[in-house]
């Protein structure tokens, strides 16, 4: 069950409109920076696979930039 | 099970998020991430918010801290304070995760044939004082000693004091602050013969342009930085780095100045020179409110034990002034300083232009300075010679790098030489503590005796029989540790250490008394904008542990000065702080009453009339100021402001054939100062694991050194073996290599010089000769 965070860079004066997309995906937390044009991002999906769909789903957006790993997990089943 | 592993996934989230805004700031200077601290708290969770101010710098951000069934589990930044308003940097939203660490001290522990061995603290308490007692008794009141912290809560301070100066009749009382800011000190009192700066926080939204003098205030005080650059976003200010090393606080400014180290000084007096020569004096604010002195010089780096030296200050007058100016062109200064004769010129019209507001900032750079006293006399100049300080978005304004250095070490006066008010020197000051303290006036000693390097020196000698240091870590922090650590594993002192964590210096202790986390008791801390915060006790710390107050006082009791010491348990902080308001009543310096306190998120002294004094000595926003003037700088007998002839001088180890590079040393964000707090938050040690030292490309290349590849570096006192780091967080000059020393592993201050300011006593990290090889 990954669990992966990510710098998120928004296309310039996009940043709203990228945190309202992310938002909207049920795996992912988002949080902008105050001062930034930067969201930190966690994703939580079930299995591997699941993560690379939804990687591909968030690396379509529009607004995206940049998608930059920082830090990957992997926890046991529930 | 089910539960468990949900609770174990929500934190690995949690841990997630924070690598993340770590990692981001890291990568870019000022960035902060508000709305995260409300992240990962369950909508239904039924947290009870308190307030108070973060645990760690000098800025005194204000946290809200959620407690939910007697345990802390949320930091948020507390939107009613002034300070951070609402914004906290990577270190503060992290701040509880420290306090559950697996090793944390509990109960205390006593030194049984060379074993440790759990005491109940009633009788480790027993054996401090019974220690103490003997001691003093055998070899004298100054064979015993008490180093405190920048740290240590107001009340924590007074009673130490208290107990060492009035109860037991001795001087030995100094502190880590001594490290860090006491060149400020002795700045603020020579030119204006009143501590602390005269402006606030709320400059940054005044000022045109703010110069950083050898200060990396992205790192070091990440959220001040980051009202600055939204202050360069909002009305396009300009943020000028002058220091010695590209940090992110460079690549954030407008403009990056580098320096050679120690030609600040030059520089400095090149500003003048300028300023002068074009007609950018404020002739009117110079006759009305500043007189012209010089001091002694060569007066030496304090290298040598017992070292003594005492200035002795002359009038001059303008002219005298204007003509010693001469050796400062910006010509002649730059042949040494490497700075351009282009970027002298910037820099003094920036300071010049009678249009524009400027706040100086400064650190560590300035203060850890051999000539650090002289170095912030320098800069008042500046600002005096254009009048612009003591004005919104107007002034000089130096930082500090501990909660309450200001609070703590400076107003309640942690320091061999000084008093809850003024110095041990002055009769009426010692009259006042007498009669407050309710002890005979006799019994305070008027000569202060060791600074904090000489304190440890008389350790080394054998001159000190018992020490007692609490919040801080001396074996890391010091200078030359390589002397001083052998000193403390001495049997010739007993060294009692009360602290959160063990560290380097609990490991040579006899007793280690487990110390309450700051959340984990009530206290006061004093910020850098004289803003004095109170905190009610949020959580009850594990085990046995004690607030350093309250074992002090147990102490006290113990050795029989119980009457100097009535406070009760329950409470003792509001007892104490109101019984050391006294020592400030007045205009000049009068605290908020605690019941303030208690409502708002600090209040800055001098607090008169229920209103803060945000601009000191203008008599616009002082109500101490009393000469009829625009101006008064009332800390000063006729009222004025010192202009201070001070020199270029040398510093006291440079780079030679031996011992080719300059060896600079300092901080990163995510670690505070000797990291025994920040290196037990998972995600901060993560993030910054250990040291390294810092090389210029072409040194490297020239060396053979590749990144990450282990390197020896080595002074005349000590080597040290760090990894490489190339092109990364810093950039240091050609000949130069910078290490932090926040890493306990690798200890950098084996390698440092204990030269200090010989009027401050405040030692120089940042400048002595090394050679790098190979590991």
């Amino acid at each position: 069950m990954p669990i992966k965070s990510y710098l998120v860079h928004p296309v310039k004066g996009k940043k709203e409109e990228l945190l309202s997309a992310l938002k909207e995906i049920v795996e992912c937390e988002v949080v902008p920076a105050e001062n930034q044009n930067l969201l930190a991002l966690v994703t939580d999906t079930p299995n591997d696979k699941e993560e690379e769909i939804l990687k591909e789903k968030i690396e379509a957006i529009n607004s995206l930039e940049l998608l930059s790993l920082v830090s990957g997990y992997n926890t046991p089943q529930n | 099970m089910n539960e468990s592993l949900t609770n174990r996934r929500v934190f690995i989230k949690k841990m997630a998020m924070l690598s993340a805004m770590t990692a981001a700031a890291s990568m870019f200077p000022g960035i902060l991430f508000a709305s995260e601290q409300e992240a990962g708290i369950p909508a239904d969770a039924n947290l009870d918010w308190k307030k108070g101010p973060c645990r760690f710098c000098g800025v005194g951000c204000g946290i809200l801290v959620g407690t939910e069934n007697g345990k802390a589990v949320a930091v948020k930044g507390d939107p009613n304070s002034s300070v951070n308003k609402g914004l906290l940097c990577v270190k503060g939203y992290h701040q509880i995760m420290c306090i559950q660490s697996k090793d944390r001290l509990t109960h205390a522990l006593v030194k049984k044939n060379g074993k440790y061995v759990q005491t109940p603290i009633n009788e480790a308490l027993d054996i401090v004082a019974n220690k103490m007692k003997e001691t003093i008794a055998n070899h004298g009141k100054d064979s015993v000693a008490m180093y405190t912290s920048g740290q240590s809560t107001i009340p924590e301070g007074y009673v130490a004091s208290k107990l060492m100066k009035g109860a037991i009749g001795t001087n030995n009382l100094d502190c880590n602050a001594r490290l860090c800011m006491a060149s400020a000190v002795t700045g603020f009192l020579t030119t204006f013969g009143a501590d602390e700066p005269m402006g606030c926080y709320e400059d940054i939204d005044h000022a045109d342009y703010f110069i950083t003098w050898g200060n990396n205030m992205a790192e070091m005080h990440p959220v001040l930085f980051s009202r600055m650059l939204e202050q360069k976003t909002r009305r396009g200010v300009k943020i000028i780095d002058f220091a010695t090393r590209t940090t992110r606080s460079s690549t954030a400014s407008d403009r990056s100045i580098l320096f050679e180290p120690q030609t600040d000084l030059a520089v400095a007096n090149a500003i003048c020179y300028e300023i002068i020569k074009n007609g950018w004096v404020n002739k009117s604010f110079v006759e009305k409110h500043c007189s012209f002195s010089k001091g002694l010089t060569n007066m030496g780096y304090g290298l040598e034990d017992n070292y003594k030296f005492k200035d002795k200050p002359e009038k001059i007058d303008f002219e005298a002034y204007k003509e010693f100016l001469k050796d400062y062109s910006p010509e002649k200064v730059s042949k040494y300083s490497k700075v351009s004769v282009k970027d002298i010129k910037y820099l003094a019209a920036i300071y010049g232009n009678p249009n524009k507001k400027v706040v100086s900032y400064w650190c560590m750079g300035m203060n850890q300075h051999t000539r650090g006293t002289w170095m912030n006399n320098l800069v008042y100049n500046i600002h005096l010679l254009t009048g612009k300080i003591s004005q919104p978005g107007n002034g000089p304004f130096s930082l500090t790098g501990q909660p309450s250095a200001c609070g703590t070490a400076r107003e309640v006066g942690t320091f061999t030489h000084k008093l809850p008010h003024g110095v041990v020197m002055n009769k009426k000051d010692r009259e006042m503590a007498a009669r407050i303290w309710k002890v005979p006036v006799e019994g305070i000693p008027s000569k202060p005796t060791y600074h904090a390097t000489e304190m440890f020196r008389a350790v080394d000698r054998g001159d000190i029989k018992f020490i007692w240091t609490q919040a801080t870590n001396p074996l890391v922090s010091l200078p030359k540790t390589g002397r001083y650590r052998p000193a403390m594993e001495k049997k010739s002192c007993f060294v009692v250490v009360s602290d959160v964590f063990p560290t380097p210096t609990s490991d040579v202790a006899d007793v280690i008394l487990p110390a309450s986390w700051h959340i984990e008791k009530s206290g006061l801390y004093g910020n850098s904008e004289r803003r004095t915060q109170h905190w009610d006790k949020m959580v009850e710390g594990p085990g046995e542990t004690m607030d350093d107050a309250w074992m002090f006082i147990e102490v006290a009791k113990r050795m029989g000065y119980g009457d100097l010491f009535p406070y009760s348990k329950e409470n003792h902080v509001e007892e104490i702080y109101n019984e050391y308001r006294q020592f400030h009543e007045g205009a000049k310096h009068g605290m908020a009453p605690l019941e303030v306190l208690k409502k708002e998120s600090g209040a800055i002294w001098p607090y008169v009339d229920g209103k803060s004094t945000q601009w000191r000595f203008n008599s616009k926003y002082d109500p101490a100021c009393s000469n009829g003037e625009d101006f008064h700088f009332y800390g000063k007998p006729d009222g004025k402001a010192i202009i201070w002839q001070r020199p270029f001088e040398d510093a006291p180890e440079k780079p030679d054939q031996e011992y080719p590079f300059w060896l600079n040393t300092g901080r990163v964000i995510e670690h505070w100062h000797t990291g025994s707090m920040t290196r037990r938050i998972p995600v901060l040690h993560q993030a910054m694991p250990n040291a390294y030292v810092e090389f210029h490309p072409d040194d490297a290349k020239s060396l053979g050194i590749r990144n990450g590849e282990n390197v020896k570096v080595t002074s005349r006192r000590g080597s040290c073996t760090l990894p490489a780091s190339i092109n990364e967080r810093g950039l240091p000059t050609k000949g130069q290599v910078f290490v932090p020393f926040f890493d306990e592993n690798m200890l950098i201050n084996d390698v440092t010089l204990d030269a200090f300011c010989p009027i401050s006593k405040e030692p120089d990290y940042k400048k002595c000769a090394v050679k790098v090889q190979k590991a």
